[in-house]
């Protein structure tokens, strides 16, 4: 049901873990729904220098939380917020549809993390709104589709 | 590979196979002919349906074949609701049942029918005197499995086949985790309706049974032709039958020497996983539960992602998680035990089989910890524990 690539991502997940004194840590999803991702940005002269994550879920969250982490890394703050869900997913060869949801959840949890940031540092980044959890939503939505 | 999803579904075996491959084959007739080729199919199913009733404690004309359990159930539940329903609206369930009973449940009440679906407590199961709290002159039908998929947890069924038989209600039972697996005797336990799945046992797919206790007003499920005395027309799955009748033989047969080294297997692999690896815990009652039946929660970690690596290692199990079935709630068995969310995603379903050994347990006994160690590492859930507790 998973791609190669998943399965890689999420055998030998990379950037696993946690940053101490991280600039930026969002935490989204829910236990209900079963998805937690925590993302964690090291950030010098809106450079993402670093990016750890910890995820509590299926194969699919873990391999979108580690591409997305890599995916982001060396990236300007502008630059990584045009990474959308969908180019997670394509990173990884594709998604099952049920799965889709992993990867927008990967996309809210850099949001939140880039949003501490901001609030850490009174700055504002453009495009960025505040972390809201939609994750509930998607489910419903998704389950619909079912 | 080591295959531990015997609830899910079982291989056919060698016998059955052998036993099924004439009918597709030379003994080709239909049943309902008169000549002789055709005559020959007519008695292999007459055989067979007097086998099943021998092990189910039944007559052969209460045995009527089905495509499955799914059939099985949803021509009881929905049947007895409509030759009933001049008498009451009311149906009793528990809030555990598979879909196969739950969904038709579910459709009734969307008709006008009233459903009281009883709560099992924390080992997963309902009282006899739950079941009668719950009657109401109304009551038409108690539907309670006999043991549960999930957890495996097996239902005091004599008791509250006493209680139906008492208030003269109609009492089904779900059975097809049971049959084959447990001994079973439908007058002595007051059963009323019992369904049956051919595939649990070792025999084909797409077989199944439906116990009808004689004298029971049933309305046909399938009409058309006068098959299974017209009550589910259509000509007969001649080698299905025969499989299914074949493999419930051999399930029956030294049923107690398989169990107890079942249960042998069963309780090493819990006792293991319990003294190898920290913050999990045993869904469904210890004792009153399925010979094969092992299911966990380990905390912290979610189902699929452990199912995956099980199966790198060519371990094949299953998981109460929304991510393994593609719905998007956990469990609703592992919910009604009371588990919070996050265990009843983190839960594991191992359903052992006749062939398995003590060195396939070994071999998962020796996966299972690193894996759960490396999940653990992942998850914010336990960071977070671990922040708290040190």
């Amino acid at each position: 049901m998973y791609s190669q690539k998943v399965m890689e991502c999420f055998m030998n997940p990379q950037n696993v873990g946690e940053i101490e004194n991280a600039d930026g840590v969002g935490t989204v999803g829910n236990p209900k729904c079963g998805d937690i991702m925590k993302i964690y940005l090291q950030i010098e002269d809106n450079i993402i220098r670093d990016a750890k994550f910890k995820t509590f879920g299926c194969g699919a969250a873990i391999a979108t939380s580690a591409m997305l982490t890599q995916m982001i890394k060396g990236k300007s703050i502008e630059e990584a917020m045009k990474v959308t869900n969908k180019a997670v997913a394509d990173a990884l060869d594709g998604l099952p549809p049920v799965k889709m949801h992993c990867s927008c959840l990967a996309e809210e949890a850099l949001k939140a993390a880039l949003w501490n940031y901001a609030e850490r540092n009174g700055i504002t980044i453009e495009g960025l709104t505040p972390p809201a959890n939609h994750h509930e939503e998607d489910h419903a939505a998704a389950a619909e589709e079912n | 590979m080591i295959y531990l999803d015997h609830a899910a579904t079982t291989p056919v075996k060698p016998e059955v196979l052998e036993a099924m491959l004439p009918y597709f084959t030379e003994h080709y007739g239909n049943p309902s002919s008169v000549y002789k080729i055709a005559q020959r199919n007519k008695k292999a199913i007459d055989d067979a349906r007097a086998v099943v009733a021998g092990h189910l404690g039944a007559q052969p004309n209460e045995i009527f074949f089905t495509s499955g359990g799914t059939e099985a159930d949803n021509w009881a539940i929905k049947g007895i609701a409509a030759a009933l329903k001049e008498k009451g609206n009311h149906v009793i369930t528990t809030n555990i049942e598979h879909h196969a009973v739950l969904h038709p449940c579910q459709y009734l009440e969307k008709q006008g029918y009233e459903v009281t679906y009883l709560e099992v407590n924390a080992d997963g199961l309902v009282s006899a005197e739950q079941v009668e709290a719950a009657i109401r002159p109304e009551t038409i039908l108690i539907t309670i499995m006999y043991a549960n998929n999930e957890i495996g947890t097996i239902m005091p069924i004599a008791e509250i086949g006493a209680v139906a038989k008492k208030h003269g209600i109609t009492f089904h039972t779900d059975a097809v985790q049971a049959v084959g697996q447990l001994p079973i005797d439908v007058r002595a336990q007051n059963i009323d309706l019992l369904s049956l799945s051919g595939h649990k046992f070792y025999g084909p797919k797409g077989t199944g049974a439906l116990y009808i206790r004689r004298g029971l007003k049933l309305p046909p499920l399938l009409h058309g032709g006068g098959q299974e005395r017209s009550r589910r027309a259509g000509t007969e799955n001649v080698p299905g039958i025969v499989g299914l009748a074949t493999a419930l033989d051999l399930a029956y047969q030294d049923l107690e020497a398989k169990n107890a080294k079942l249960k042998a297997l069963r309780d090493y692999l819990i006792d293991g996983i319990e003294a190898r690896i920290p913050y999990c815990r045993l869904n469904g009652h210890r004792e009153a539960r399925l010979p094969n039946n092992v299911n966990v929660s380990f905390e912290f970690i979610e189902g699929e992602s452990l199912l995956l690596l099980l199966d790198m290692e060519g371990i094949a199990a299953s998981s109460g998680s929304a991510c393994t079935s593609g719905s998007l709630d956990p469990s609703h068995v592992l919910l009604a035990l009371g588990l919070p969310y996050e265990q009843a995603h983190g839960s594991i379903r191992f359903t052992l089989g006749e062939n398995n050994t003590r060195e396939e347990m070994d071999v998962v006994l020796a996966k299972l910890p690193p894996f759960v160690e490396k999940l653990r590492s992942m998850s914010p859930l336990y960071e977070d524990f671990v922040r708290q507790n040190s």
